[in-house]
């Protein structure tokens, strides 16, 4: 199946070369994790502070337990903010 | 202490300056700058004054904090009646300005009546003069700010104006101290220019006096300490500053696109912070020179872009200026100047960023006006005719440019932008397509996505805005701790939690980023050992409290009632059609009577006599 994987602001050193304006289309196995693509790509954990699976929020914690679907969007960001 | 105990009332009509005691029995209930000041003005102004005559007043006035050693102590806020809403107007600004004015020896300055003729206003220590403006009446800001300085022989002074768009009241115009940092919302700038008041310059060589230095300066480090050790302020914000966010936002659904008519930017990721420190073709540079801070400031959230010197907004004669590195987009400015109204060219809204800067205007009114403005003409109720030729669709960055320009000196059609986007479609007969609560453009949070904000937006006391009750930090960002963005559930009580923190800080002289970091446990022991009266955060919160009830009591006895507590219809009917808020619109009908309970308020909005007796209103 294939993914979006996108990296942003002190995240985006871990995606790979070949990504362009902080996002790559990966194809990956079924039921991959959140947690597996995580660790696949050397994503810090500790700053894995928003993670949203098609804009919808997912917990860190339940990283390993969330399996991914075809077409879905995963991205993810230290802690920031603005305003 | 803290406190200089000084205000300096200056009667434009009469050319008048006097000096006197500040009230400390009200510092005790008010605190300072938006509390303190908003007290006096609403002692002092009549409710149904004018805005833009001379019976309003115009205050600038600093916190306790402002111009000492406690981080992000360099804040003043500027408090009048607002001409964009007929509501209270308070505006916050950094940059220098405010420590300078406090250093001369004044809490705040009152400013009454209208000059006879263009004057500025010179504030060395004691030295308090009006002084002849005639010849800087129709400069920018930027000129105005070097011509002052050159005429005071001192290049350390700090100087607050206002651009031609203040002078000739464009309603959303501002007051841009150390030419890029400003007093941004509700129009102050325009009541600054019916006086016929171009500039405050301030040189001050006095310290500020706190009760316990040594507990202070223990209270001030220990705080900074959590500032630089924290992951947002101490590494997110200085890095990439508010347009972090662009993406973040968008990727939540909760992007306002096109006037609102969608909530996902296809071109945010152009836009974005991201983006901004990409190398480009032309000259290897990224957009993002460098992140700059404010007076004592240890975040350094601010931006200094430069322009692509192949772009064609810097082609074509008198474009030097634009040449060099200048304050850039933030966040709120690049959503408006650019998903708004649908443009992705990031140098075409750093210039347009610029122009804000060199003009004073404010760049969420002014980038939603044009979104308004791009969709009246997309419907066809306006056209070339009437925009003087411009072709003013979404996604058109020369348009967008162009009519840019026209605000700043408000002419063409940049006069009738001026008049913000209310005003604006009610004249053409489609007023369902101005994004605006209470007459003020809301900002970069779809309420459809982002449930709290359309609350924070409709219950504002200045009109659509942000900075009264950031619910995006818990309900996107997750600080303190998150909360489901697209639920109504509990938004109520964040948002006067939200309301009530956030006036307190603004009360105190610092920057309201810090509470990504504090709360109001660190801030407390700050003030405590600044000020006189035995500051917790019991106390800070009830300030807080009663800061927003009086701002509410004037607003309703200037005839502003709990019926403009609502939002645009078409955040309030129209689905969102994409991302995780797809088919959902604004839930204000179920948070707004909780919230008017928690409030203490009837179910029409209005505060209760209990209430208003427990906060001594």
């Amino acid at each position: 199946m294939n993914i979006t994987f996108k990296l942003y602001a002190t995240l985006a050193t871990s995606l790979p070369a070949e990504a362009k304006k902080n996002q790559i289309t990966l194809s990956v196995p079924d039921n991959t994790t959140i947690l597996d693509l995580i660790d696949k790509y050397n994503v810090p954990k500790e700053s894995c502070h928003l993670i949203l699976v098609n804009g919808n929020y997912t917990p860190l914690v339940s990283a390993a337990q969330t399996q991914l679907s075809d077409g879905d969007t995963l991205a993810i960001w230290p802690p920031v903010a603005g305003g | 202490m803290a406190w200089t105990k000084t205000i300096l009332r200056i009667n434009l009509t009469t050319g008048e300056i006097t000096k006197e005691p500040l009230n400390m029995e009200w510092a005790q209930q008010y605190l300072g700058q938006r509390g303190l000041a908003t007290k006096y003005f609403t002692e002092e102004t009549d409710p149904n004054v004018d805005p833009l005559s001379p019976e309003n007043k115009l205050i600038f006035a600093t916190g306790p904090l402002t111009g000492t050693c406690a981080s992000t102590g360099g804040r003043y806020s500027v408090i009048t009646k607002g001409p964009l809403t007929g509501a209270i107007a308070c505006s916050n600004s950094g940059g220098y300005f405010g420590p300078e004015l406090k250093f001369s020896g004044y809490d705040m300055v009152i400013l009454e009546g209208k000059s006879p003729n263009p004057v500025y206003l010179s504030i060395f220590n004691d030295k308090v003069q009006l002084r002849d403006a005639s010849h800087l009446w129709g400069k920018t800001v930027w000129e105005t700010d070097g011509m002052i300085k050159a005429e005071v022989q001192d290049p350390l002074a700090h100087v607050a104006t206002i651009g031609v768009s203040g002078e000739k009241g464009v309603l959303y115009s501002c007051i841009v101290n150390n030419m890029h940092r400003a007093a941004g919302r509700s129009g102050v700038g325009a009541v600054m220019g019916s006086k016929n008041l171009k500039a405050i310059v301030a040189r001050g060589s006095n310290g500020v006096q706190v009760r316990d230095p040594q507990g202070f300066f223990a209270a001030t480090d220990a705080g900074k300490k959590v500032l630089a050790e924290n992951a947002v302020t101490g590494e997110g914000l200085p890095a990439f500053g508010t347009q972090v966010l662009m993406n973040v936002i968008n990727e939540s659904g909760a992007m306002p696109t096109r006037n609102a008519r969608d909530t996902v930017f296809e071109g945010a990721h152009d836009i974005s912070a991201e983006a901004m420190a990409e190398p480009r073709r032309s000259d290897g540079k990224a957009n993002l020179s460098t992140n700059q801070g404010c007076f004592g400031c240890t975040i350094a959230c601010g931006r200094v872009s430069t322009i692509d010197p192949t772009h064609f907004t810097l082609q074509g004669e008198d474009k030097e200026r634009y040449k060099h590195a200048s304050g850039g987009l933030e966040y709120e400015a690049a959503w408006a100047l650019g998903s708004a109204t649908g443009v992705n060219d990031l140098d075409a809204l750093t210039y347009a960023q610029f122009l804000c800067n060199e003009h004073g205007l404010d760049p969420i009114s002014l980038g939603s006006t044009i979104a308004a403005a791009m969709d009246l003409y997309e419907e066809g109720v306006i056209n070339h005719n009437t925009t003087g030729g411009i072709e003013l669709k979404f996604g058109n960055a020369e348009a967008l440019v162009k009519v840019c320009e026209l605000v700043g000196i408000a002419e063409g059609f940049g006069a009738e932008l001026g008049m913000g986007s209310k005003r604006l479609c009610e004249k053409y007969g489609r007023p369902e397509l101005s994004m605006t609560c209470k007459g003020q453009e809301f900002p970069a949070y779809d309420p459809r996505g982002i449930q709290g904000m359309g609350l924070t937006y409709a219950t504002s006391n200045r009109g659509g805005c942000h900075l009264r009750s950031y619910t995006v930090s818990s309900e996107i960002l997750g600080i303190p701790e998150k909360t489901d963005p697209l639920a109504t559930e509990g938004k109520a009580g964040l948002v006067k939690a939200f309301q009530d923190a956030t006036a307190a800080v603004d009360s105190a002289g610092i920057c309201v980023f810090t509470t990504f970091a504090w709360t109001l446990e660190d801030i407390a022991p700050q003030v405590d050992t600044a000020c006189e009266g035995g500051w917790s955060v019991d106390k800070l919160m009830e300030v807080g409290e009663r800061v927003w009830n009086m701002e509410r009591k004037y607003n309703m006895a200037a005839g502003i009632m709990g019926d403009q507590d609502t939002l645009p219809e078409r955040v309030m009917k129209e689905a969102s059609k994409a991302g995780p808020a797809k088919g959902l619109v604004s839930g204000l009908d179920k948070m707004l009577p909780e919230y008017y309970e928690l409030r203490g308020w009837s179910q029409d909005g209005t505060p209760t006599g209990e209430t208003l007796s427990r906060l001594g209103l």
